[in-house]
C-alpha cells in the first residue's frame, strides 16, 4: 500500500505534466483534424478525412514534402561526410584542440532565432557574403541568396548547416574516444595503412554513433521551423515552405485549425514511420529500445 | 596528413567563427559605415548601438523573461524527470517498460504537431501571455530526455547501495533523497544544462503564448528587433551581439556537461 502510495508520488507529476502537454494535444489535433474549423466555437463542420485529402493533395504541401527531403538527403551526402572527416582530423593530437572544438561546437548553444538573424544580416544584398565573394575573385557566384526561389532552399541548408556541424562533430568524436587505441595500433602492426585503418577498423566501431546522428537529422530535417520561418516565411513563392512552417501558416495566420491539425498529424506519421522503420533495421542492435 | 588537419582545422573555425565577428564588430559601427562598405572595419569604432541598447529597457526585459522561464521550465523537468526515473528504475512494478516507452516516445514528439490544439489548451485555462504557459509546455517536452538520460544512470547504482541504506533505516523516499539523488549529480547536472538551453532558445512557443512584446523572451525578442529595425543594421547588430553573449557565457561555463551529456545520451 504504502510502496504504491510512494510510486503514484514520484510518478504523478512527471505523468500529468507530460499527458497533459504532450500526448493530449496530440491526440486532440488527431480530433480536430476531421472538422472544418477556425478556432472558434463548437466543432460542427465534420469533414472526416477531407482535409487530409486537400493536404496530401496541394501543391504547396508537396513541394513542402519535396523541400524537407532534399533537407534530409543533403544532410546525410554533406554533412555527414564532413562531420565524420572533421571528427576524425580533430581526434588527433594537434595544438589547440581544445580551442577548436569549442569554437566548432559555438553555433549550436545559439538559438535558431538568433543564427538566422546573424545570417539574415550577412546575406543581404550587396552585404557582408557578397563582398567576401568579390574580395575572394568569385564574383561570378553572387546570387539573391534569400529571393531567388532557384537558391533559397540551398542557402537555407548552408545555415542549418552552419549552425548544426559542431554537434555531428562533438557526437563522432565521442563515439571516438570509445575505440581502443590498441585496435588501431594492432592494425597498423598488421601493416594496415592509415585509410585502411580507417575504413576497416574506425568506420565500423563508429557504426552506432553514426546512426544515432542519422536518425537525430533526420527527425530534425523533417520539423525545421525557426530558421526558415525567421528568414523566408517559406518564401519567396513557396520555394522554401517546409512541413512546419505549412503548418503554422495555416493554423496560425489562417486560423484554419482543422485543416492545420491534419498537417500535424501527417507530419506526426511521417516522424513515427520512419522512426518506426529505422528502429527496427539500423537502431536495434545498438540500443534496446532506449530510443522509443 | 598532420598539416592537413590543421589547415582543415583552421578552415572550420574561420567558417563559424567568421560570421560571430562580423555581427560583434559591426555592432560597433554606425548604419552609415555598414551601408557604405558591409565587410570593413569599424572606423571610429562606436559603441553608442551597444550603450542604446543596454540602456534600454526592452533588452533587460527579454532577458529577464527568458530567465524565469527558463528556471521554471529546467527546475520542473529536472525535479519531475528525477522522481520519475527513480520510480522507473528502482521500483519493480507491473507495467513499468511500458511506462517508459511512453515517455521516450516523447522524443518523436516535435513541438509543431502540438502546436494549434495546445494553443487552444493554454488559451481555455488562461495561460497566454503567461510565462507558465511556455514553462510548463517546455518542461513537459524536456521530461523525454531528461528520464532518458536518469533512467539508466540510477539503474546504474548497485543495489548494495539501496539495501546499505534501508538496513541504517532509511526509507526508499530518504534513499532517493539523501543517497541516489548525490550519487546522480553528473547526470543531474548534463539534464540541467540540456533543459536549460533548449528551453533558453525556443523561439515557437514564445511566439504563440506571448503578443504582447514587454512578455517576450530574447529569442522571439531578436527576430522581432530584426524586423521592426531591419533599416537600422549596425544596431541590430549589436542587438543580436548582446542576445549572443549570455548563451555562449553559459556554453563556456559548461561545456564539459553539455558535450557530455551529447556523447552520454547517444550511448543511451
Amino acid at each position: 500500500m504504502r510502496r504504491r502510495l510512494e510510486l503514484a508520488l514520484l510518478l504523478g507529476p512527471a505523468l500529468l505534466l507530460f499527458v497533459g502537454f504532450v500526448l493530449v494535444p496530440i491526440i486532440v489535433a488527431a480530433y480536430y483534424s476531421l472538422y472544418d474549423w477556425q478556432g472558434f466555437g463548437a466543432l460542427t463542420d465534420f469533414v472526416g478525412l477531407g482535409n487530409y485529402w486537400d493536404v496530401l493533395g496541394g501543391n504547396v504541401f508537396q513541394g513542402a514534402v519535396g523541400h524537407n527531403l532534399v533537407i534530409v538527403v543533403l544532410s546525410l551526402v554533406v554533412q555527414l561526410p564532413v562531420s565524420v572527416a572533421i571528427a576524425l582530423l580533430l581526434n588527433r593530437k594537434l595544438r589547440g584542440r581544445a580551442a577548436l572544438r569549442l569554437i566548432v561546437f559555438a553555433p549550436y548553444v545559439l538559438s535558431e532565432a538568433t543564427t538566422a538573424v546573424i545570417w539574415l544580416l550577412i546575406l543581404q544584398p550587396g552585404g557582408f557574403t557578397d563582398q567576401a565573394l568579390t574580395f575572394l575573385g568569385l564574383h561570378g557566384v553572387i546570387h539573391q541568396w534569400l529571393a531567388d526561389p532557384q537558391v533559397v532552399l540551398f542557402t537555407l541548408f548552408a545555415v542549418i548547416t552552419w549552425k548544426y556541424l559542431g554537434f555531428g562533430i562533438i557526437l563522432l568524436l565521442a563515439g571516438l574516444q570509445g575505440i581502443p587505441p590498441e585496435l588501431l595500433e594492432a592494425a597498423a602492426l598488421d601493416g594496415a595503412s592509415a585509410g585502411q585503418a580507417v575504413r576497416r577498423v574506425v568506420l565500423p566501431l563508429l557504426g552506432p554513433t553514426i546512426r544515432i546522428w542519422i536518425f537525430l537529422s533526420v527527425i530534425g530535417s523533417l520539423q525545421v521551423f525557426d530558421i526558415v520561418w525567421i528568414m523566408t516565411l517559406g518564401g519567396p513563392a513557396n520555394a522554401s515552405t517546409t512541413m512546419a512552417t505549412y503548418l503554422i501558416d495555416h493554423g496560425f495566420k489562417r486560423y484554419e485549425f482543422g485543416y492545420g491539425s491534419a498537417v500535424a498529424v501527417v507530419l506526426f506519421i511521417i516522424c513515427f514511420a520512419f522512426a518506426l522503420v529505422y528502429q527496427r533495421f539500423a537502431l536495434r542492435r545498438d540500443t534496446e529500445g532506449a530510443m522509443g | 596528413m598532420r598539416k592537413l588537419a590543421y589547415l582543415a582545422g583552421l578552415l572550420v573555425a574561420g567558417i563559424t567563427i567568421v560570421p560571430l565577428l562580423f555581427v560583434v564588430i559591426g555592432g560597433f559601427r554606425t548604419t552609415a559605415q555598414v551601408n557604405a562598405n558591409p565587410v570593413g572595419w569599424p572606423s571610429p569604432w562606436v559603441a553608442d548601438n551597444y550603450t542604446a541598447i543596454l540602456g534600454a529597457p526592452a533588452f533587460w526585459e527579454f532577458l529577464w523573461n527568458s530567465t524565469v522561464i527558463a528556471v521554471i521550465a529546467t527546475g520542473l523537468a529536472v525535479a519531475l524527470g528525477s522522481m520519475a526515473g527513480f520510480a522507473l528504475s528502482r521500483y519493480r512494478f507491473r507495467g513499468r517498460e511500458a511506462l517508459y516507452g511512453v515517455f521516450t516516445i516523447g522524443l518523436l514528439f516535435p513541438l509543431g504537431v502540438a502546436s494549434l490544439p495546445l494553443y487552444l489548451l493554454l488559451r481555455q485555462v488562461g495561460l497566454l501571455e503567461n510565462p507558465l504557459g511556455v514553462a510548463l509546455p517546455e518542461a513537459a517536452f524536456s521530461l523525454p530526455v531528461t528520464i532518458l538520460i536518469l533512467r539508466p544512470f540510477m539503474l546504474a547504482i548497485p543495489q548494495e547501495v539501496e539495501d546499505a541504506a534501508i538496513l541504517d533505516g532509511a526509507s526508499r523516499l530518504g534513499f532517493f533523497w539523501r543517497i541516489l539523488l548525490p550519487l546522480s549529480m553528473p547526470a543531474l547536472s548534463t539534464v540541467t544544462v540540456l533543459a536549460f538551453v533548449t528551453s533558453w532558445n525556443a523561439y515557437l512557443l514564445p511566439l504563440l503564448v506571448f503578443n504582447d512584446q514587454s512578455h517576450f523572451t530574447l529569442p522571439l525578442g531578436v527576430a522581432t528587433f530584426q524586423s521592426q529595425y531591419s533599416q537600422d543594421t549596425a544596431r541590430i547588430l549589436a542587438f543580436t551581439t548582446l542576445s549572443m553573449v549570455p548563451a555562449l557565457g553559459v556554453f563556456v561555463l559548461a561545456e564539459r556537461r553539455i558535450v557530455g551529456g551529447l556523447s552520454g545520451s547517444v550511448k543511451g
